[in-house]
Formats: structure tokens, sequence, C-alpha cells
């Protein structure tokens, strides 16, 4: 049932796919040119390969497992395979930070306030749903709380841009949420990747409870599991991950889906190894879709990042949960 | 040896009581059934006595100590619950789902022998790398026993094994129950047929609204009187090997009539 070859596979894939986004951008320039040039401390080849697209890569990978990994581990923490890192009201407390940041300058005031919005946003909406939810109640009711928080998210995003005091603003704020990953700078990577690793270590962990959630949450506690600390880890764990990843590139849709559902016959239904697995796959996914961005490009604005993955993303599930149904019948 | 015991055990929830002052254990070697109308209180007992559900009052012991002053996997390596309904959530296969029984014993357990030992006694070992989600009830009852059994545990606890299964599988899993009884094992199962019930168990507890209404050898348990007070029903007897099996047969005429609900 289970690929042995899959991850060692999926490793090499997503380091072609990292040396090919390290190597292709609007400068045309070869890759041993860049990489020479780079390493003799040549200014230019230096700004482009390690000022521009270093921090570029690295945030694909890191901001693609984040969300793979936590759509693993919010479908196994509630069993359903629809669960992506959107349910409980993660991205949406993110963008909302994000979204008053930039309408009330707030953004503008220092180098990092945006994600550091975005980040406080993450904080707020999941401190939210777990006052909501509490502590001892079960998953229906974390998920009941998270749709509430997330929509209550929405509304506010769109009042924000309802009231927006001109133009530019609301382009601004439009723009950053289609979300995207070009001219991130290592400031970024600083931001966003502790917290993205101290997420995905949490997240990580929870492999065997998540494995033994598989027969239900009775047979899970009879098993030794303690389910509170469970939903707590798992909540904080994609907060952290997923807060992080938000605040620096937008709101990026379908990974967080597609990747749990690409690897879970590879895993062969074990949600414990379905969790680095996705990683992996959430990473290699978002990396190629930003690498697409960049070769799609022809004149005029960029395609946004997370335009991309809905596009792509939205057929492409609809594809799998038909073929699912056919092997299913 | 006294395996598992509760002592005055009461359980209430938002001011429902729902069990009180149950009195009773299950020692080693014994197949204790549990019985009941539905509603009694049979899966509340069960799911306090996993540590599911806390006691208002009373006392609950696992090999002798309080269950509460267990830590989680310690309690979870003697104490083997199977739950109903025999829920699956993803495809694994059938031998991985019965090797989740060996969770509690640590990321360092390589005991594999459990593991086809529960597999064998169930009767599994040829579908073992079928997806258990594909299994038919039966297949898929055996399973989750194999992975209660794949624990090692001294207690097993088994809400409702039976349900929606046919003749043959519920003879086959009583006798498997019977079997881990006479190797050392104390089993505690919820039942709802009463042939099979006093056909296999060693004691009978009956519970009625809450309340422990007989305990005893299954020819005291299901006594005319009991069978009356406890489900409204009569039933037939007849003798088999040794044994007197009530078959139910009919509602008491004088029993207060139960409303039904559909």
């Amino acid at each position: 049932m289970t690929c042995r070859l899959a991850p060692p596979a999926l490793f090499g894939l997503l380091l072609s796919l990292a040396a090919s986004s390290l190597f292709t951008g609007y400068v045309d320039m070869s890759p041993q040119h860049l990489l020479h040039g780079a390493l003799s401390g040549e200014p230019i080849p230096q700004r482009i390969l390690i000022d521009i697209r270093l921090p570029r890569t690295i945030l694909c990978l890191a901001v693609g497992s984040a969300l793979g990994l936590t759509g693993a581990a919010m479908q196994g923490l509630l069993r359903n395979p629809l669960a992506e890192p959107g349910l409980l009201g993660v991205s949406g407390g993110a963008a909302l930070g994000a979204v008053l940041a930039l309408y009330t300058g707030f953004a503008d005031t220092f180098y990092l306030a945006l994600p550091l919005a975005g980040f406080t946003g993450t904080a707020i909406a999941i401190g939210v749903v777990f006052a909501l939810a509490g502590r001892r109640t079960g998953t229906t009711t974390l998920i009941l709380a998270g749709v509430a928080v997330s929509s209550l998210c929405g509304a506010l995003i769109s009042l924000v841009l309802n009231w927006s005091p001109n133009p530019t603003a609301l382009s601004e704020i439009v723009f950053w949420m289609l979300g995207s990953l070009a001219d991130r700078s290592s400031h970024d990577v600083e931001l966003a990747l502790p917290f993205i690793a101290l997420g995905a270590l949490l997240l990580l962990g929870c492999g065997r409870g998540l494995r033994a959630l598989t027969l239900g949450e009775e047979t899970a506690h009879s098993l030794g599991v303690d389910l509170a600390r469970l939903r707590v880890r798992v909540l904080i764990g994609s907060a952290l991950a997923v807060g992080a990843a938000v605040s620096v590139s937008g709101s990026i849709g379908f990974i967080g889906l597609v990747a749990p559902h690409l690897m879970r016959p590879l895993a062969g239904g074990d949600p414990a190894r379905l969790l680095p697995l996705s990683a992996l796959a959430g990473a290699a996914l978002l990396t190629a879709a930003d690498l697409a961005v960049r070769l799609l490009h022809n004149t005029g604005p960029e395609l946004k990042l997370g335009v991309l993955t809905a596009l792509v993303g939205a057929p492409f599930f609809l594809a799998l949960i038909l073929r699912t149904r056919q092997e299913a019948a | 040896m006294t395996a598992i015991a509760c002592s005055g055990l009461r359980i209430e929830l938002r001011d429902r009581v729902l069990l009180d002052n149950i009195d009773f254990a299950v020692r080693r070697g014994e197949l204790i059934g549990i019985v009941g109308a539905n509603g009694a209180g049979k899966s509340t007992l069960f799911k306090a006595l996993i540590g599911l559900l806390a006691p208002t009052a009373g006392q609950i012991t696992l090999a002798g100590q309080a269950l509460r002053t267990f830590a989680p996997e310690r309690r979870a390596r003697l104490l083997a619950y199977l739950a109903q309904g025999h829920v699956a959530h993803w495809p694994l296969s059938v031998r991985e789902t019965v090797a989740l029984g060996r969770l509690p014993h640590g990321p360092g357990d390589r005991n594999t022998a459990a593991i086809d030992d529960a597999l064998e006694a169930a009767d599994l070992s040829h579908l073992a790398g079928r997806n258990v989600l594909s299994l038919s009830g039966g297949e898929r009852a055996r399973t989750m026993l194999a992975r209660a059994l794949a624990v090692g545990p001294a207690v097993l606890l088994a809400d409702e094994p039976l349900a929606a299964l046919d003749p043959a599988h519920q003879l086959r899993i009583m006798a498997l129950l019977r079997a881990q009884a006479g190797a050392g094992m104390a089993v505690g199962v919820v039942l709802h047929d009463l042939p099979l019930a006093a056909r296999f168990c060693t004691r009978l507890v009956l519970l009625h609204e809450g309340r422990m209404l007989a305990t005893g050898t299954p020819a005291e348990v299901l006594s005319d009187t009991m069978l009356t007070q406890a489900f409204g029903i009569c039933a037939a007897r007849f003798q088999l090997e040794g044994s007197e099996l009530p078959l139910p047969w009919q509602l008491t005429p004088q029993a207060p009539q139960r409303r039904s609900t559909m």
C-alpha cells in the first residue's frame, strides 16, 4: 500500500524545483554565470541570487510545507478530508490583521509591520476559537467555532474594503489578499521561518495521536491519547505555521487541501506518515506554482501566486474527487 | 484476582443521573456480560470504567489501584476498550489497524508477535493486507477486536461487539472472548442477545435505569421477574447442554406501555 520510494523521490523533486526557482527570473543570466558571479562577490549576480531569488525560494518551500503540513494535521484531527488550514480561522485571522495594517497605515510604519499584524490576527482568531469551543468540548464545536470566526474575519475584511479611503489603498489591500511571494527579502524569511519551524515541530509530533484517532475519539482515549492536549497542540502548531506563512505571503488557497489528498495513497491512509509527506508535497506544489508564475509572465503585472493556486487547484481538486469516487464505486 | 472494580459509582451529566450506586468487579478469567434495555447505562458504565467520564461519586480501581491515579499510557496497557460501531476513518490496512493496539507500549515497541497473535486469534491473517474500509461488517468487527487484543491487556471491555453481525460472526466473537477469559483475561461485554449471554458469560450484570437490578449467574439474572422488570418481556426457555437459555418471546401483557419514538 505504501510506496517506500515516495519520500526520496519527493525530496529529489523538491531539490530540482528549488534549483529551478533560484535560476529562473526576469534577468536573462545563465545559472553558471549567476552562481559563479554570486560566489565571487560580483554585486549584480549576488543581489539577484542572494537578495531576491533565495528568499523567494526559501519562502516558497517554507510556506508550501506549512500549508501542506497544517492541512494534513487538520484533516487528521477532524477526521475529514475536506479540512484545510482556513477552517479554524487561522488564515482568516492573518488576512484580517494584515488588511487592518494596510488600511490604518500601520503597515508602512516599519519594515515588518505587515507580517506582524497578520500574525497578531491569527493569534487573536485562534484565541477566540478556543474561548468559544473550550478545551474540553468535541470536534464539532471546534469546527463550528472556527467557521464562525472565519466568517467574522471575512465580514470584517469586507467592511475594511468598504470603508477604504482611496482606490490606491483598496488595490493595495486586494493585491495583498491575492497572495504572492514576489519581492520578499531575507527579513521576511527571518520573521516567518522560526515560527513555521516551531509550528511544524509541534505538528510533526502529533503523528501518534492522529493515528490513534483513526479509530474514533473513544478508542483513541482508551489507547492513552490525551485528546484535549492533542487538540491544543494541533491548533497552536497550525496557528504558528500558517499564521507566519500567510503573514508573509497573503492568502494562498488549495495547497493545504490538495497536498494531503495527493499524498494519502502514498501514506497508505496513515495520518502519521501523511504529515511529513504533505509538508514535502506542499513545498513542491507551491514552488512549482511560483515557478509557473515567473515562466508565464510576459508583460504587465505578474500573475499572483494565490490566483494561480486557486485557478489550477480547484479543477485539479475536482478531478481528484471524481477519480476517488470512481475508484470507490 | 480482581482486575477492575467499581463501588458506589455515580455518574451525573448536566444534572441528570446516568448511573447510581453501581458495585461490581470483574476478576481475571471471567467473562461478564452487561445486559439491560437501551438507555439503561451500559455504555456509560464502560465509559466511566475507561476514564472517559469522571465519577460524581464512588471509586473505580484497576488492578487494585485507583483508576484516576494511572498515567494514560499505563492505564491503556492494562485496560483495552472495544468501542461501539467499529469506526475507522482512513484506509489503513488490517494489519496496521491491529497494530494501533501497540500504541500504548510506546514508539520503541517491537512486539510484532502480539500483532500476529491477535490477527491469528481473530482469523484475520489472510486479510492482513486488505484495506480496512473494504471489509465486510463481520470482518471489520473481528479486526477491531484483534486491535483490542493486540494491546495485550489484563482487562478487555467490549461495548456491543455483536451489533449488526450475522449468527456465525456472533458465535465466533463470543467464543473468542470466552477463550481470552479462559486464558486469564478479565472480560466485560455489553450484549443484547440474551441466549448468547446465558450461554457464554460466567456472570451477568443487569442494569435498569442507571441502577444495578441484579448480578449473578445467567440463570439468576435472567429470571422471569427480572426480564419483566428490566425489559417488559417474557421469555420462552429451553434447555441445552445443561444450561437454561431464555429466548425473548413476547412483551409482558401488564407491562407499562413503552412509547415508541418512531
